[in-house]
Order: structure tokens, then sequence, then C-alpha cells
């Protein structure tokens, strides 16, 4: 079954598309501003975006189901009879 | 399904997912976790269980089983989910899930791949996705992209003849970019479409009837079959000079049903005592609501679609949380190099600016007080890395 995809949709992918694609442009002319050796407190686990995935899933999904909208969490869901 | 406000099903393919990075394979570690939902006269709880262990140096492999016990009240006369109404009829649901996820590093970029099944008494749900992430320019900026097609049935108690199919297809891209040695940016956007049976099968409106005794009469809601959504989000994750994090984020949705909703939150995060850390955070939404809602219907079949489901409607949504975390020693177990115990709390406060509560009786019905949810929501897990 081929689902209907509005004006709106397509905007949108190609727009996804555009703007993950950006930084492929000129990727051997760009020489990394975080050396490796300065990355000591990105690397702290109290800097990871999800330390605990279980947890904040979870979470995510206790509001989305109360909430219109969904999505762009950085998590994936599947489908639920919670309408 | 008539839990209505239940707890999303898929919590675990992004429980699998959430912890991809290109690059690198996602640590081993096992998580048990009991949650607990009560608020607006519903209770959730159960437990999720997650595993994830490497094959070799390519290949890492996760499962998640995840179970939600409901017992809830339902409104005899709208199907709506309220606490406590005059006239409602309790109710007790159970639903399993499991989720299983691939992940296959190549390099600087990781290859994952996910099922997810879920069924309760009334609602069957198949969940499928892959997704590839890439690493570049000195590994400063990751970049992903995500497929998930999913196929369910809807069914309905006591009618065994009713099987209702909605097919779901998301498309995600998502990038994580370091800006300098103490900030963190991550940015995504997600297209969702779903086709199909997308209402409520037991679930009423209402409308203007002054032919009934209470002043309006109800019919089952119908709403339009397709719906396609937009999210875009970016977060911001910030090192303090104190040890600490500083957490903030936005998102956009818009959907075709009308829907535009803002999301903000903001986090800290607090290393103590050694073997503590604490987490306090802040999550306020706002949404207007569906072209089709309405609280309070003029008439009978009054429009082509009719809605009155409250996740529909317009409302302020505020969260307060906070998590503490505690690493216990494990150097008595040789194969464990980490463990934690999290207790989690956050408290839920949504007001309806359209959505009435029907337990006041109104002489004039559209008269009543607006309604307002109030929800405690405990989590309380284990967590060990080996």
């Amino acid at each position: 079954m081929t689902m209907p995809r509005t004006r709106s949709t397509r905007t949108w992918l190609a727009l996804m598309l555009a703007t993950a694609t950006l930084p492929l442009t000129g990727c051997g002319s760009i020489e990394p501003w975080v050396k490796p050796y300065e990355r000591e407190h990105l690397a702290d686990p109290i800097m990871s975006f999800a330390p605990n995935p279980v947890s904040s899933s979870y979470l995510d999904h206790v509001l989305e189901s109360r909430e219109g909208a969904r999505g762009a969490t950085g998590s994936v869901g599947g489908g639920c009879g919670c309408n | 399904m008539r839990h209505l406000i239940a707890i999303r099903l898929a919590v675990a393919l992004g429980a699998l997912c959430a912890t991809s990075r290109a690059g690198v394979l996602p640590d081993d570690r096992a998580d048990a976790l009991f949650h607990r939902y009560e608020g607006g006269g519903i209770q959730i709880q159960g437990p999720s269980i997650l595993l994830r262990k490497k094959l070799g140096d390519s290949v890492s492999l996760s499962y998640n089983y995840y179970v939600d016990s409901i017992t809830g009240r339902v409104d005899t006369v709208t199907g709506a989910s309220v606490d406590a109404v005059s006239g409602a009829s309790e109710y007790q649901e159970h639903r399993t899930q499991h989720g299983i996820t691939a992940d296959l590093l190549h390099g600087k970029t990781t290859y994952s791949a996910g099922y997810i099944g879920s069924q309760e008494n009334d609602y069957d749900a198949k969940t499928g996705y892959l997704s590839v992430s890439q690493d570049m320019f000195g590994d400063l900026t990751t970049i992903s992209f995500g497929y998930t097609y999913g196929k369910d049935t809807v069914g309905q108690r006591g009618n065994p003849d009713f099987a209702e199919p909605v097919t779901r297809r998301n498309w995600q891209v998502g990038v994580t970019q370091v800006l300098t040695r103490k900030l963190l940016l991550g940015a995504n956007f997600e297209t969702s479409e779903s086709e199909g049976f997308l209402n409520n099968p037991y679930r009423k409106v209402r409308y203007l009837d002054a032919g009934e005794a209470r002043g309006y009469g109800t019919q089952l809601e119908r709403y339009p079959h397709t719906r396609t959504g937009n999210a875009g989000s970016l977060q911001l994750k910030y090192y303090l000079p104190w040890r600490a994090a500083l957490d903030g984020s936005y998102r956009l949705y818009s959907d075709t049903w009308g829907i535009i909703a803002h999301t903000g939150r903001l986090a800290y995060v607090q290393p103590a005592f050694r073997r503590w850390t604490f987490e306090g955070r802040a999550r306020y939404y706002t949404q207007d609501h569906a072209d089709f809602y309405s609280d309070l219907f003029p008439y009978q079949n009054a429009f082509n679609f009719l809605g009155r489901d409250r996740e529909l409607a317009t409302f302020t949504s505020v969260s307060l949380g906070a998590t503490a975390t505690w690493e216990f020693p494990v150097n008595r177990v040789s194969f464990l190099q980490k463990g934690t115990l999290n207790l989690s709390w956050d408290r839920l406060r949504i007001s309806y600016d359209d959505y009435r509560d029907l337990r006041t009786i109104a002489v004039t019905p559209g008269s009543e007080p607006f309604y307002t949810l109030d929800a405690d929501i405990l989590q309380f897990f284990i967590s060990v890395w080996y």
C-alpha cells in the first residue's frame, strides 16, 4: 500500500537530507578544532545525552502518550494502543 | 487500547537505540527497572529489563522486555479515562513487549536493525527499525539516519470481528556536534506518517441534545485516516567548571491535524559525595488543539471528523523531576566494572484549556470546569556494566 505524502512531508524530507549531508561538503579541508586530548570533559559520563536509556525512553513515552507531539527525541518509538 | 493514556508501548526500541553512537559500540550493560505511573484515575506499573552484550569487536546485541499492568477507571458515558467519575467502570489490562536490536560496527560507521513486538488484548503492534550512523571530522560530528516501519492491528473487546489496520512510517535524521571542549550540540528531525484506524474504538464525543436529561448526547469519535507530523529539536549540553552539567533543549512539532506544539526542557546534573550523582529537571510543553477536536459539538454528526481525546485538546503540561544515583562497589564481583542504584521521581501537571471535567454536573453543558491532570511517575532501577 502506498502512503499518501503531502508536499509538507516531501519538503521536510528534503530539508532533513540537506541538513545531514551539508557537513559532507569539503570534508578534507576541515581541521578538528577540539583535539582528542582536549575532550576530557566531554568524555565525562555526566555529559552523556542519555546516560540511562531505559529510564529516559520510558519517561519520554509516558509524556508523549499524553501529548499530541511526538518524535525528534533521539530515540525511536513503535506502535501502541494509547490513542 | 482501552487504557487511553497508557504508556507508549515502544519503550524498548527507544531504549535500545538511544545509546547508539557511530565509531563506538554501546557498553555491555544490564538494566532492571521498575516503573509506576499514578494519575488521572489509573495506575500503570511493571518491569523493564534491558540486556546488551558485544560479540567480538564489531557486533553488539540487545534485548528488552517490558510490561505494563494497568488498572484504571473509564467513564461509561464518554469512554474517557478520568478519575473516579460517577458511573465509571473499573478495568485492568496487561501488555507485554519484546524488543531486539543488533548493531554492526564497520570503521566509523554503525549499522543498526531492530524489531519490537507488543501484544495486549485489543492491540497488536509490530515495528521494524533500520539506522546508520557515521562519525566524521575527527569524531567531532556524528550523523545518523533512521527509518521505522510499523504494522498494527486495532481490536475491540467483545467484538472478535473488529480488526482494523494501522501502518506507521518514520524517518529520522540526527546530528551530534562537538562545539567546544565543554559544549555539545544535538539536533534531530523526524517525519512521521500514520495511516489507518487512528482513533480509539471505545471513546465517544458529546454533542448538545436538549432531549437528554444531562443536556448532551454521545457518539463514537471519528478521526481522519492519515496523519503526517514533523518534529525538529535542538539540545545543548554544557560542562560547568565545578564538574556539573547543564542541559537545555527545545522542540517544535506540527502535523496535518492542526496541532502545533512547543517543548522546552532544562536539566542540571551534579555529582557529589564521591559515589552519588543527582539530577534535577523541569519540562514545559504547550499545544493547540486539533482541527476536529471539540469538548462539546453543536449537534450530532456536526463534522466529518469528530474527536474528544484530551491528547488533542489545547493544554499546558509542566513536569518537575529528580534522580538520585548511587554507584555501589563492585570489586568483589570480578566480572563487573560498575554498578548503580537509581531512584527517579517526576511530578506532572496538565492544565486543559478546552477539555471539561464531567465529574461536575453542570446545569448548562459546556460550563463545567476545565480538567486538570496530576500524576506521579516513579522509577527504580539497577544498572551494571560488565
